[in-house]
């Protein structure tokens, strides 16, 4: 070699590839690969749940967090072990096709429509989701959609079917990314959007934007967890995975979603469901 | 520009305060990248020197393809590389997905051609004949590759920034077969896009500034290397 | 006779379907200067790869020292010797580190390097650049150092392909003598190729001539240069006047040739009626003026039309016309002027009959 100082690099660097493959390398019996949604990632909870879980069974767990569609994709090609998301149509159609087995309501929080605060198109007066938006396609005011099939994506676009408006148009914009910075968006233009109450809770003091339509059954985001069918794939973590599901019901972690977001927001972010139906809640 | 203020306060802040996870993420942002690159070179150089000195059949096709390679898009990278790591893949029994080891993978991927295209054309810069006369005076095979790659250092250390460049900045195929998970996968690319997503902009500024100080420092050292012997042109007198 | 130093048996070089080279049987003698002239394409680099085992050949055998080259021993063999090429090939370094490269590679100590660079450098007057980057020197410089980096070595065989070639006249000129002077002082055993002939005769000690591959003839300068083997020797050796005759008669060693337009007399054997090319120098013809043809028994005579002049230095070069073909000669300056001659003059041409060099078709 040249120099001493060169050497030096690459001996070092040398030594970094051989301890890499020490780092991370659990036993695959071990692991569980968890795919959930960037929002739910987003809100804070899995990092207090998944150490929680880990440290109660053992298991590493891998939280994979992507779009909803590609959550519910991965699971059903069996590149996970255990699903955790919020759209419950798109949920029903895996769990028909046989694909994610077990289905269990685990939480809900709700969805409010947030806008500029001299609400243009004066939807604060109407109380349902459905008339809100019909006013807001009306008077063609500036809206921000998810637009990447997320479950906030899934109730955006029934809420419009309800209405019966297809929104098109400059005043209707698809952001195709996550809650917050679709949040983001909105604010810059002064505009309408649907969000999660937690994402909005967390960008509270970043965004100008109010809430303006809350508490209409018809926002009602339920977070379920299913199991994935072992025939999916090769390799698929059965006892994890179930672990996994029956943990997010225990009593115990019930107790810690209940109490999440008290501290930091005042008040729950999500409300605990496991020994609710679905009925209950539409 | 408060904001870039701000960005880089917290940037201080987290580096000099010691924050674990950002000393974490930046370590393993270096391993991973660094890991990639010395693996890169060690695959790539001899390629590039055996297609700068050799005919053979086929030759015009081997440099197209190493050239294209130059150009491949991280996160189309990432998602072949997933395919072949998922479980239903045919590596799936290695058990790699996202693991850091993916990462390097998928990195050696994106790096090894543009090491490879580089070193080949810093050969070609060299004359044709200077092996044979190195030969001439006794020099023994290793030794002429040896003195070859020494006359050619300075685009032959390009080439290692390059490549390093290449993966230390790239965050499609890190997320891809990463994952981005909490203290396993999470690298300051990827790291910055999450924090950037969720709105918290001096984060995702100071983890920026972080990623820019570490390539810096990196190249800076190679940098010295390269130019360390560098001509100095006799003044006109 | 001493042992041969390098002898090459049987050697073939192919390249794809071509045949580039074919030597039946080649030897180097201890302390000679072989020169190779020959045309481009004749092989001449390839036989020099060859004998200095940087090239293997096709088919054939390398003998160095009477032991076979057979892989293994090729680089310690090859260590023995040392070539030099036309463009310098210095590293991006000083002259010094340039000229040291040699013994570095042999791995000598710092101290051992510099005891055998340095005086060298000294000989071939650039001790002064010693600290000078490679890129700042001048053509010449930049041989001389690849000479000195050869030198160093002390080898026992030096190989030199076309090394001044690229070089101005008058720096060419200097390193010739120079070279020739080293080989002398050293007695180091040299092969070098040039496609200048006028180098060759200078340098070397025994000639070869190589033309599409084949070594069509090998010998003392003088003798290759004044008796070419065949035409094609004869054209590249430069024996410019060549002109088809038939034996007419032959005795006593002395023989008559004639052709259209003339006869003329030469020493030698021959069969009568053969059919020979009688071969002559241009050095070797004298040019008078008809009415005052040169004196002396024996000597050969043709009337000459004068084709065309040209000037060069210090020789003009005349092509001539006879009624029997074309002939070449050369005449100093000064008799030019005295000749006072212009083309289209007609003049007497006259040869010894000893310079007239046969060769039987």
């Amino acid at each position: 070699m040249k120099r001493p100082a060169a050497t030096f690099l690459a001996a070092g660097l040398m030594l970094l590839t051989l301890a890499m493959p020490a780092r991370g390398a659990e036993a695959p019996a071990k692991t569980v690969i968890l795919s959930t949604t960037t929002s739910t990632q987003d809100s804070g909870l899995l990092d207090v749940l998944v150490p929680l879980f880990e440290k109660q069974s053992g298991y590493t767990v891998k939280t994979v967090s992507v779009g909803t569609g590609q959550a519910l994709a991965l699971a059903a090609k069996g590149e996970a072990d255990v699903v955790l998301v919020h759209a419950p149509e798109m949920e029903k159609q895996y769990v028909a096709e046989g694909k994610l087995l077990n289905r269990r309501l685990v939480m809900y929080n709700d969805f409010v429509i947030v806008g500029p605060k001299d609400d243009p198109a004066d939807i604060k007066p109407a109380k349902k989701a459905v008339e809100a938006m019909k006013r807001i396609a009306v008077r063609r005011s500036p809206f921000v959609s998810r637009g990447d099939n997320s479950g906030t994506h899934a109730l955006e676009k029934a809420l419009w079917k309800r209405a019966g408006v297809e929104p098109k148009g400059a005043w209707y914009m698809e952001s195709g990314q996550g809650m917050g910075a679709t949040l983001n968006i909105a604010n810059e233009r002064n505009a309408y959007t649907l969000s999660d109450r937690a994402t909005y809770l967390a960008f509270a003091n970043r965004v100008t934007l109010a809430v303006l339509l809350e508490g209409d059954g018809a926002l009602f985001n339920i977070y379920s967890v299913m199991e994935v069918n072992p025939a999916n794939g090769p390799r698929i973590n059965v006892t994890g995975g179930k672990a996994f599901a029956d943990f997010m019901l225990a009593a115990a972690t019930q107790e810690v979603i209940k109490n999440f977001g008290m501290e930091k927001f005042g008040r729950s972010l999500f409300v605990p469901a496991a020994r609710m139906r679905e009925a209950d809640l539409n | 520009m408060s904001l870039i203020w701000n960005g880089i306060v917290t940037a201080f802040a987290l580096v000099f305060g010691g924050d674990p996870e950002v000393w974490a993420i930046t370590w393993l942002s270096l391993e991973v990248s660094g890991a990639a690159t010395i693996i890169s070179l060690l695959l790539g150089m001899p390629l590039g020197i055996l297609l700068a000195m050799s005919r053979f059949p086929g030759r015009a096709l081997a440099v197209a393809l190493v050239n294209t390679g130059m150009g491949l898009p991280p996160v189309v990278v990432g998602l072949f590389v997933s395919i072949f790591l998922w479980r239903s893949g045919p590596l799936g029994f290695l058990d790699l997905i996202y693991s850091p080891a993916a990462i390097v993978i998928a990195q050696v991927v994106i790096a090894f051609p543009i090491v490879a295209g580089l070193t080949l054309t810093s050969f070609q810069t060299l004359n044709p004949h200077l092996g044979l006369q190195l030969a001439g005076i006794g020099a023994s095979k290793p030794q002429v590759l040896w003195l070859l790659c020494k006359e050619a250092r300075l685009p032959l250390l390009a080439a290692v920034m390059a490549g390093f460049g290449g993966v230390i900045s790239e965050v499609g195929a890190s997320m891809m077969v990463g994952g981005n998970i909490r203290g396993q996968t999470r690298v300051l690319t990827t790291a910055t896009v999450l924090e950037a997503g969720k709105g918290n902009f001096d984060v995702a500024i100071a983890l920026g500034l972080v990623l820019l100080a570490l390539s810096f420092t990196v190249n800076f050292v190679l940098t010295h290397i390269q130019q360390r012997e560098l001509i100095r042109w006799p003044k006109p007198s | 006779m001493a042992e041969a130093l390098l002898t090459l048996e049987e050697i073939l070089v192919r390249h794809g379907s071509a045949t580039v080279l074919d030597i039946a049987r080649l030897e180097i003698h201890p302390g000679e200067t072989l020169a190779l002239i020959g045309p481009n394409g004749a092989g001449k680099s390839t036989l020099l790869r060859v004998m200095g085992l940087l090239q293997p050949p096709s088919a054939g055998a390398v003998f160095f020292r009477g032991e076979r080259a057979n892989g293994e021993n090729t680089l310690s063999m090859r260590r023995r010797m040392a070539s030099i090429f036309q463009e310098p090939l210095l590293l991006n370094a000083s002259l010094y580190d340039n000229a040291a490269l040699g013994l570095k590679i042999r791995h000598l100590s710092k101290a051992e390097i510099r005891r055998r660079v340095l005086p060298w450098l000294e000989r071939l007057g650039i001790a002064g650049l010693a600290a000078r980057r490679a890129r700042t020197l001048s053509g010449g410089e930049l041989q001389r150092t690849s000479l000195a980096r050869a030198l160093a070595l002390e080898p026992e065989l030096l190989f030199l392909d076309e090394p001044f070639s690229s070089l101005d006249p008058p720096t060419r000129e200097s390193l010739l003598i120079d070279l020739r002077d080293i080989l002398s002082q050293t007695g180091v055993t040299a092969v070098f190729v040039t496609h200048d002939r006028h180098e060759a005769f200078m340098l070397g000690s025994r000639i070869g001539v190589l033309n599409g591959g084949k070594l069509l003839q090998l010998g003392a300068g003088r003798d290759v240069f004044a008796r070419p083997a065949d035409e094609k020797v004869a054209d590249i050796v430069g024996a410019d006047t060549r002109i088809h005759a038939v034996v007419e008669r032959c005795s006593e060693g002395v023989a008559r040739l004639r052709f259209d337009g003339g006869a003329v007399e030469a020493a030698g054997d021959f069969q009568a009626g053969a059919a020979v090319v009688v071969c002559l120098r241009p050095e070797d013809i004298r040019l008078s003026r008809p009415e005052s043809p040169a004196c002396g028994s024996g000597i050969n005579h043709l009337s000459v039309r004068v084709v065309k002049v040209i000037p060069s230095t210090p020789h003009y070069r005349l092509l001539l016309e006879s009624g029997t073909g074309p002939l070449t000669a050369l005449l100093p300056r000064a008799a030019f002027e005295a000749l006072a001659v212009r083309e289209g003059d007609a003049l007497s041409a006259s040869f010894d009959p000893a310079a007239l060099h046969i060769i039987v078709r």
